[in-house]
């Protein structure tokens, strides 16, 4: 396949720092510095990574509670994201969004979302206003094995398909809806089948192969524009953490997990490059120490940033608020 | 100048108005294209405007709900209808998830102005298409939920609705698309979506209510100023936020307040009004408040039981007797 050297950095770039990202963040977790729930992305990064890479940033994404990989992958700032999930006053949505809520406007993100399948519905409306404006923007919408089963998913694709929509349905089948595994939820022996049923392309797709990601999604966005409507890609890969941290991953086997680390993302991009000669170890290095350092900067900022102030809690119910004395804020 | 036209003429006018205003404007729903709306409020539109702007959809409440959002976010204005507020059930995710948070959970980097119209209503349809939830909305921060019961209202805050920058949930009712009343004629006729109004003064007993309860409500006050009592009769017009300013200054005149909802009492307006009411002007009321609903029973399909469910006016003019302790006090609804 021919991917521009520059692409190919990129790629191994993001990819590297969702890792990189992620694997701090569970540390941070374990350490008692993070609040709540955070749902790691670790070893999906080729999907995100591999679809996004035909994105630019007037194109829009959905995303899922586990984001942190499909924001990385649009491009928001890390550092953004770090204060976020610190709670943060520098964080992406000024600490009120939190982990599962992290959105950008100036990158077409339009939200980690803590609903499964809270995200489809809103890629067919992303993709609707570019098709009523006709511009070619498109909207990649990703979703989970288990939001797959949620009938808003259906409706959504149903949508975009008599619409002829400019979305791309990415289903990241992980194997497992929180604990239950993806055989047990699904009547089918694959979920990308389901496009026939709208009558627009299912295409199944080893998802810890970013190279096998990036041609599937590249006809895809490429169909998308050319205003033919919907897609849907199965990637099929897996998370190494559980289903959020704290999860005891009881339900998953040690054979699993061995067969999951053999095809880790990033080290078959590695090895293929290599092999290949696109790019060289040094080159890949030095990528790893720069990763390192802005993730480092990214921890060392949100810590010491300040909490947002007392009165943003008030801030931002309404665009437009009423008058003063009536009970908005009673 | 005004003229007298039905709230669906003045739904009708609002929406021809803002869409050839602003061409971002867009409609979207269950039959409201080619077969002109349920209830006949986009006969017509499609057209008139064509179906990109009148934009039929699939029965998925939650997907063109989300779509909508979505389509929001990206800088156009949808209207979308859902065919009865029985049916906003299945869309309570995007709209109290979505559409509700999005501005404050992404500190305000995005808005979602999404105007949902949807109609309650009875009349024979059984229990699952006789309901009314406006209180599940006006729960939310986030949404602004309206109820006009006048033409003037529906079309002033329909439009106001379309051009704000907020979620709006815009409640109509089956049984007063018929009603008529004075509108004003200019296009650019606005309304703010907040704040009661007091539509018929009265010292006795203040009576709130909203959409078609209004009409209760008003019929009440009549009967009863026959006989010398004076109701003070309030529209409350919209539900978030709350107006209950209007209603303690009523309050503190009549010192007595009967509220009037459509559905079941329990944790619904009523309940909230008279909490409120009770924090601001304890002082002031003479009488337990007593509130007019529903019979907490799924709505029965048979004609007369059907009547024994709904409150009617008789039940107002009981509840304002029972405040001014005319009468024992029985359970009403």
């Amino acid at each position: 396949m021919d991917i521009p050297k520059e692409k190919l950095r990129w790629i191994y770039e993001r990819m590297v720092m969702i890792r990189r990202f992620e694997d701090r963040v569970a540390q941070e977790f374990a350490a008692g510095k993070l609040p709540g729930f955070v749902h790691l992305y670790a070893g999906e990064e080729a999907i995100a990574v591999g679809v996004c890479a035909h994105l630019t940033d007037r194109d829009y994404i959905t995303s899922t509670h586990r984001g942190h990989g499909h924001c990385i992958a649009k491009g928001v700032d890390v550092r953004s994201m770090m204060a976020e999930l610190f709670g943060r006053s520098t964080g992406a949505c000024k600490g009120k969004g939190g982990s599962m809520h992290i959105a950008d406007v100036d990158k077409g993100m339009l939200g980690a979302n803590g609903i499964v399948g809270g995200g489809p519905p809103l890629a067919c409306g992303a993709g609707l206003m570019a098709k009523v404006k006709g511009t070619d923007q498109v909207a990649a919408c990703f979703f989970g094995d288990g939001a797959a089963e949620q009938g808003t998913t259906h409706e959504a694709m149903n949508l975009a398909a008599i619409w002829k929509l400019p979305v791309i349905f990415v289903c990241e089948n992980n194997l497992y809806a929180e604990s239950t595994p993806w055989t047990y939820h699904c009547a089918a022996s694959d979920i990308a089948s389901r496009a026939a049923a709208y009558d627009m392309p299912g295409v199944l797709v080893d998802g810890t192969d970013v190279f096998a990601v990036y041609e599937a999604a590249g006809e895809a966005v490429a169909r998308a524009r050319r205003g033919e409507g919907p897609s849907l890609l199965e990637c099929r890969g897996f998370r190494y953490y559980g289903h959020f941290q704290g999860d005891a991953v009881t339900y998953r086997t040690s054979e699993e997990e061995e067969e999951c680390r053999r095809r880790d993302p990033i080290e078959r991009f590695r090895q293929t490059v290599l092999s290949q000669g696109l790019l060289t170890e040094d080159e890949l290095n030095a990528i790893d120490e720069s990763v390192a350092r802005e993730i480092e900067e990214a921890v060392r900022d949100a810590e010491s940033s300040p909490m947002p102030s007392p009165a943003e809690c008030l801030t931002d119910v309404y665009v437009d608020y009423p008058a003063a004395q009536l009970a908005f804020r009673h | 100048m005004a003229r007298e036209i039905t709230y669906r003429d003045a739904l009708r006018e609002a929406l021809r108005e803002e869409m050839y205003r602003d061409e971002r404007v867009f409609l979207m729903g269950e039959d409201i294209g080619a077969y002109g709306g349920s209830y006949a409020v986009t006969r017509g539109f499609l057209q008139e405007f064509g179906p990109k702007r009148v934009r039929d959809t699939p029965i998925a409440e939650l997907g063109i709900v989300g779509a909508g959002i979505g389509a929001a976010i990206g800088g156009l204005r949808p209207v979308v209808e859902l065919m009865t507020i029985n049916f906003s059930l299945l869309a309570l995710d995007q709209i109290v998830n979505h559409a509700a948070k999005l501005h404050y959970m992404f500190n305000g980097q995005f808005t979602a102005p999404v105007v949902i119209r949807t109609a309650a209503g009875f009349g024979q349809l059984g229990a699952t298409h006789s309901q009314t939830f406006e209180h599940w909305f006006a729960h939310v921060p986030g949404l602004r939920v309206v109820m006009p019961a006048v033409p003037k209202d529906a079309k002033g805050f329909l439009k106001s609705a379309i051009r704000g920058n907020d979620p709006v949930i815009f409640i109509e009712h089956s049984l007063i698309y018929r009603n008529r009343g004075e509108v004003p004629d200019d296009e650019d006729f606005l309304l703010p979506l907040e704040g009661a109004e007091v539509r018929r003064e009265g010292t006795d007993v203040t009576i709130v209510s909203w959409s078609r309860g209004y009409y209760l409500a008003l019929g009440a006050a009549e009967e009863l100023a026959r006989e010398g009592i004076e109701c003070e009769v309030i529209d409350l017009r919209v539900l978030r936020p709350l107006d209950i300013d209007t209603v303690v200054r009523s309050v503190q005149k009549t010192n007595r307040l009967v509220v009037v909802e459509e559905g079941w009492r329990t944790l619904a307006m009523g309940a909230e009004i008279a909490a409120a009411v009770q924090e601001k002007a304890f002082d002031y009321l003479d009488a337990p408040i007593a509130r007019v609903g529903s019979l907490e029973v799924p709505m029965p399909y048979a004609r007369n039981l059907e009547r024994l469910v709904v409150p009617n006016k008789d039940q107002v003019v009981e509840a304002v007797r029972q405040v001014l302790y005319q009468k024992q006090p029985v359970a009403v609804g």
